[in-house]
């Protein structure tokens, strides 16, 4: 045995063994746990997955293929003005960061080629927060309050640290590299309006299909509640067009996925996720066999489809394990919850920026482990300062921005985050809470 | 022999790209060197803020995107 090399699998399955010999499978409290963990996938599942999660995988997809991203680092770089820089880094996390592991390079870039230390932070600090998938589901899943909240603090956020950073680091700013961040020529394959009606036709889709059901009887959001697979019918008639118009995709394809659809909802109109089930599958099939720009589409949804939900299922099982649904109890008791991040205390939300900003969240799992706090009675401010710190930060990611900037400016960086998500609780939970 | 290099810190479309280019370099015949590239600071060294990104003998071909088998495949045979 070469005991160097093996000693690292061999704790591991001693550790793994001993967990397994020791499971405490009579505790009343570890079947809760296990009971609210299958159920909380269970209801993800239901809820979640096919009307929500499915179309925005599509709608990310189609962000990184269509949108130009040259087109949005052509402001962040070493030549563009200051006011500009730190208004197009604050917002263009929500192109340019659908997948989290561009987001640290783009950091990096912006700070040695482009516009410098101060964009790059609010760049940094927004990005996660603000990319397409998380204010979906965030706004899905813990209600639009929170999820507007994020998005919004975020971006404000964002320019009051960069700014910050830039203040105090103002004598060091670095000699800039001769190199420009990568900016190939953009090719203008269709007008801008062309992508823009096809984007609001898919998000028309994702939002009204989502419509939830209003709490007053009346008024616009009941209406709307009431002709929503219309509205929906609609938008995603408007989207067929959009593909044969200008995407090139043939009529007589959409035509006939657009009727399977029809027939579907009009025979089964109590279970509208089947139609919209045919829809989608008719969609990948048309657009499986083609090696365009709309093939490339599918691969890059498929992508995202492919790296996220394995984590996100992960996630939802790990939170519902431990804090069960809401209303609900997991592993932990409800009152260890309450007395840590309960209320709207400072030290509430200053516990909860600070334990978000060093735990790690894959991709949009912040979401489920959100939303079991929230049930087990986290407040609504530390919930917003843990979705404020939490995804912009994590220890590893602070070793390479370290790497990057140095130990005292990502110091500085993290001690602003925190500080500017406790604060920003605090806010939102006196105006909300 | 041609030098590549992906960029990328081992997300999943680094991954992917890396698989194309070994892919296409047995399908073209090509005979390559090649390197991933993971470490942030020599990745900025190459002036790419998009990853993945691909070099070919020093380079940047792509950035951002993950390119198909056939077009790495034309890029090695491409005389450099």
């Amino acid at each position: 045995m070469e005991w160097r090399r093996e000693w690292k699998a061999l704790v591991i399955l001693a550790g793994v063994f001993a967990g397994c010999f020791f499971l405490p499978v009579e505790s009343e409290r570890f079947r809760k746990g296990v009971f609210e963990s299958l159920a909380l996938v269970r209801w993800y599942a239901r809820e979640h997955v096919v009307l929500c999660l499915v179309p925005a995988f599509f709608i990310a997809g189609a962000i990184s293929v269509f949108v130009s991203k040259e087109s949005v680092m052509r402001y962040l770089g070493a030549q563009a003005k200051k006011v500009v820089s730190y208004g197009v880094a604050s917002v263009s996390g929500s192109v340019l960061a659908v997948c989290s592991c561009t987001v640290l390079p783009l950091f990096a870039g912006i700070y040695r080629m482009g516009a410098g230390l101060g964009p790059a932070c609010a760049f940094l600090y927004s990005g996660p927060a603000i990319n397409v998938l998380a204010i979906i589901l965030t706004a899905r899943v813990l209600g639009l309050e929170l999820g507007i909240a994020r998005a919004v603090g975020a971006v404000s956020f964002s320019i009051v640290i960069g700014l910050l950073m830039h203040a105090i680091f103002r004598k060091e700013e670095l000699a800039k590299a001769e190199a420009q961040v990568g900016m190939g020529q953009v090719e203008v394959v269709r007008p801008l309006w062309q992508n823009a009606l096809y984007f609001a036709s898919m998000v028309a889709v994702l939002v009204f299909a989502n419509w939830g059901r209003p709490q007053h009887q009346g008024g616009l959001w009941a209406a709307i509640y009431a002709a929503k697979w219309w509205i929906t019918a609609f938008s995603a008639v408007g989207f067929g067009v959009a593909l044969v118009l200008w995407f090139k995709v043939k009529w007589w394809q959409v035509f006939g996925v657009g009727l399977a659809v029809a027939v579907c909802a009009l025979l089964l109109p109590q279970y509208p996720m089947l139609a919209f089930i045919v829809g989608i599958v008719g969609l990948v099939v048309i657009t499986s066999r083609r090696n365009d720009e709309v093939g490339e589409w599918l691969e890059e949804s498929w992508g995202f489809a492919k790296q996220i939900l394995p984590l996100l299922f992960a996630g939802v099982l790990v939170a519902g394990f431990l804090l069960g649904r809401s209303g609900e109890e997991g592993v932990l008791p409800s009152r260890w919850v309450t007395a840590a991040v309960g209320g709207n205390s400072l030290a509430a939300n200053l516990f909860a920026a600070v334990a978000g900003a060093f735990m790690y969240f894959a991709t949009l799992t912040e979401v489920p482990i959100l939303q079991g706090l929230i049930g087990s009675g986290m407040g609504k401010g530390p919930a917003l300062a843990l979705l404020l710190a939490g995804p912009a930060l994590s220890l590893p990611n602070m070793l390479v921005i370290r790497s990057i900037m140095g130990t005292k400016k990502t110091l500085v960086f993290v001690a602003l985050v925190v500080v500017m998500a406790t604060i920003a609780g605090k806010i939102y939970g006196a105006i909300f809470g | 022999m041609r030098e590549v290099k992906v960029l990328g810190m081992g997300c999943a479309k680094c991954e992917k790209l890396f698989e194309n280019v070994k892919r296409a370099a047995e399908e073209a015949g090509v005979d390559i060197a090649l390197e991933k590239v993971t470490d942030i600071n020599r990745i900025m060294g190459f002036g790419v803020a998009m990853t993945p990104a691909l070099v070919v003998d020093g380079e940047v071909k792509a950035a951002g995107r993950v390119l198909s088998v056939e077009q790495i495949k034309e890029l090695l045979t491409k005389e450099g």
